[in-house]
């Protein structure tokens, strides 16, 4: 069977008065029912606009999206506005990081969840919707639900408005269920509440989920696949497994090593990832990462500041990542790094100072 | 870095003599924001107890962590402790000085060894100040005369927060983040303070960020001499940073202890709970490949309201641990080990309370 969703060489750019803002160029993937994709990277990595690219939100304005994204084989990158907006809520929801401003203050949340069900579902009676609101309602865990289902979004606490929200995007079956960092606002132990609740709906369900966040432990929580994002281009996709297990790409190595971490022992310094990320107007030229990568040398000549690392398989089917290193190269720096062994120039004085110049940022 | 020639602060409220050690003591420090009714005849219906009596003692030198979660009293207590709020009651020391209940004009001249780092570097920079005007306020408000004139001082702390000291003109819009929060330091440090106490300061900087923030705070605790208090709610940052890490839940402290005492044996429920939500970046997966999920402790709701917190262990309606003396009698902060404190009638940990495993108890009663 086909994959649910096919992303293939997705670019969304923006025309600006400061110059043409690559959001996102060339990403593609997969996902069937049923499993989970992991989309990190950092804010500006274009993670949140690929998302709003699939669900056809970032229409209208000034953005131009090319490249192919299917939906059960329907192709929606310049369908039918009207057919986008038929599926979009329907067979695709979103639920987004801040439920209090996702939500309308001054309709009840049981009203917003039924007019969410009946625009796709034009028979079904008001009755009929608001028992089906409260069912889902239960479903996602709020305690008296027949009760609530008439209580305004500031009458609920964070967790709960998160829980409103996924039970209005999932009133409708969707086969898609796209998570755009769902758990950002909320406490830690909130967190692990909804993150569960979110991989039992979705066994129940059976519905694909996309999971952006930049949080490294939550995707490891949640994710069969995952995507690592860098300044609007895949620099590493693999299953969690390898993503976490064995990591390829400097970038995500670089991830990996800059946070501190519960489940190991403590690191006397963190290892961070010199500079800042580049401005998506002048991303730099050839592999995006290398102004901030300490293997360039590793590759010889020029080859990282002037050819764009193709995101190919190295070593595992289904394991590729955007760079020039060989993969026994790759294999060798990781297996330093994952025993600890810091990279030389990280623990010079000074080494991860801010280098870049603050005029090469632009505003966005 | 330039000397400074600055008058001695006034000798204000000098209640004890320093003992040399201790550079912070809070004592029963509580901070009630009262509710009121009616316009014409107002009258008090309740309080908010975001701080509820909490003792803390910080050492010279030293980084002690706060965590806990939104609505704990955590940043309540941050601003306390910079007086930029003033306490119900209790009492907080600070080298020897009490700033309880200290004016604003006498407090002056004693913020200079007492200065904070904000959460957001967005909103703490004002957009229309240069970098050299926001650095160099704090010198120009106290009237601190500097060797070499402000400018070179600023540019001085630019370069010791690892900025170019030749972006003094420039404006807070140009900077990213990680820039911003650099800045927001290098401000902190222009007094030459003593305390430090930071809110959430990496929290809004993205993770490749947060390290290089982590490691700038660390290195100038040890070329300054500085003292922390840190406020966060992220564990893991808390735990690299932290000497000591006291947690709160709903105004009062229910665990403090040395870091790694507080992590590999966490005493109190809350905090075994706390950390076993934080989720781990290592997927487990079994023999088939297939995802599987991480055994922790789910804790079910939210966290009650501060204007009315349950009645003695305030824990005690999330607890999967809680007898009936939980609910009528409130278990005191008292010391289970050496240097590790813990208010909980059951604590986790314990020689006798082994056989309630957290993991066998997973789904709270």
């Amino acid at each position: 069977m086909a994959p649910l969703l096919e992303v293939e060489d997705l670019r969304i750019h923006f025309q600006t008065d400061d110059g043409l803002v690559k959001a996102v160029d060339g990403v593609s993937f997969s996902l069937d029912r049923g499993r989970t994709l992991g989309i990190v990277g950092e804010s500006g990595s274009g993670k949140s606009v690929t998302s709003l690219g699939i669900m056809g939100l970032n229409r209208g304005s000034n953005a131009k999206t090319t490249g192919k994204i299917r939906l059960d084989g329907e192709q929606l990158v310049g369908a039918d506005q009207s057919r986008v907006q038929h599926l979009r809520g329907a067979k695709m929801a979103m639920i987004f990081q801040d439920p209090l401003s996702s939500l309308h203050p001054y309709y009840k949340v049981g009203d917003q969840i039924i007019e969410a069900h009946r625009a796709h579902h034009p028979g079904v009676t008001k009755k009929d919707a608001r028992h089906r609101t409260i069912d889902m309602l239960r479903r996602v865990g709020i305690p008296e639900p027949a009760v609530r289902v008439d209580d305004y979004p500031h009458q609920f606490s964070g967790g709960m408005r998160q829980r409103v929200m996924i039970a209005m995007a999932l009133v409708n079956n969707p086969e898609l269920l796209i998570a755009d960092e769902p758990t950002t606002a909320l406490d830690v132990t909130v967190q692990a509440q909804i993150l569960d609740l979110i991989s039992d709906l979705q066994s129940e369900f059976g519905s694909a989920v996309i999971m952006i966040t930049h949080d490294l432990g939550v995707v490891a929580e949640l994710s069969d696949d995952i995507l690592v994002m860098y300044a609007g281009r895949p620099a590493e996709y693999g299953s969690a497994a390898d993503i976490f297990g064995r990591p390829e790409h400097p970038y995500t190595w670089g991830l990996l090593s800059s946070m501190p971490r519960l489940d190991r022992e403590r690191t006397t310094r963190l290892v961070p990832i010199p500079g800042t990320p580049p401005s998506l107007i002048r991303v730099p030229a050839g592999c995006p990462f290398h102004p901030r990568c300490r293997y360039t040398e590793l590759v010889g000549g020029r080859r990282c500041a002037t050819e764009v690392p193709p995101l190919r398989e190295a070593v595992t089917p289904g394991h590729a990542a955007a760079c020039h290193l060989t993969a026994e190269e790759r294999a060798r720096q990781w297996a330093k790094l994952s025993a600890g062994r810091v990279p030389d120039d990280a623990t010079a004085p000074g080494a991860d100072e801010a280098a870049e110049e603050p005029g090469a940022r632009e505003p966005v | 870095m330039t000397e400074q020639t600055q008058t001695p602060a006034p000798e204000t409220g000098r209640v004890t003599a320093p003992d040399g050690d201790t550079l912070l003591q809070v004592t029963d420090l509580v901070r009630h924001f009262p509710v009121t009714r009616g316009v014409v005849f107002r009258h008090k219906v309740g309080a908010v107890r975001a701080v509820d009596g909490i003792n803390l003692s910080v050492a010279k030198g030293h980084t002690l962590g706060l965590v806990g979660e939104s609505g704990c009293g955590k940043t309540t207590t941050g601003r306390l402790l910079v007086r930029l709020d003033e306490p119900t009651s209790g009492q907080i020391v600070i080298d020897g000085h009490d700033v309880t209940h200290l004016r604003p004009g006498q407090m002056r001249p004693l913020r200079r060894e007492i200065q904070m780092i904000f959460q957001d570097p967005y909103s703490s920079l004002n957009p229309r100040h240069t970098v050299g005007a926001i650095v160099g306020a704090p010198l120009r408000l106290q009237n601190v005369k500097v060797s070499g004139g402000i400018k070179r001082n600023v540019q001085e702390l630019l370069e010791l927060v690892g900025l170019n000291p030749e972006h003094y003109n420039r404006y807070p819009h140009e900077f990213s983040g990680g820039q911003r929060q650099r800045i927001g330091i290098a401000r902190t440090l222009a007094l030459r303070p003593k305390l430090i106490v930071a809110d959430e300061p990496v929290s809004a900087l993205d993770v490749s960020i947060q390290a290089q923030v982590i490691n700038l705070l660390e290195d100038l605790q040890d070329e300054l001499g500085l003292t922390y208090v840190v406020i966060a709610h992220d564990l893991s940052v808390v735990r690299h940073i932290s000497d000591q890490v006291a947690v709160m839940y709903l105004g009062k402290i229910v665990e403090i202890a040395d870091r790694d005492q507080l992590y590999a044996k966490p005493r109190h429920p809350y905090t075994v709970a706390l950390l076993s939500a934080v989720p781990v970046p290592e997927p487990v997966s079994s023999a088939t490949g297939h995802r599987e999920r991480r055994q922790r402790i789910r804790l079910e709701g939210d966290v009650p309201s501060p204007l009315l917190p349950p009645p003695a262990c305030r824990f005690h309606t999330r607890c999967w641990k809680a007898q009936a003396i939980c609910r009528t009698q409130e278990p005191p902060l008292v010391e289970l080990v050496p240097g590790h404190r813990a208010a909980c009638h059951f604590p986790e940990n314990t020689p006798q309370a082994t056989e309630s495993s957290p993991e066998s108890a997973s789904q709270p009663a």
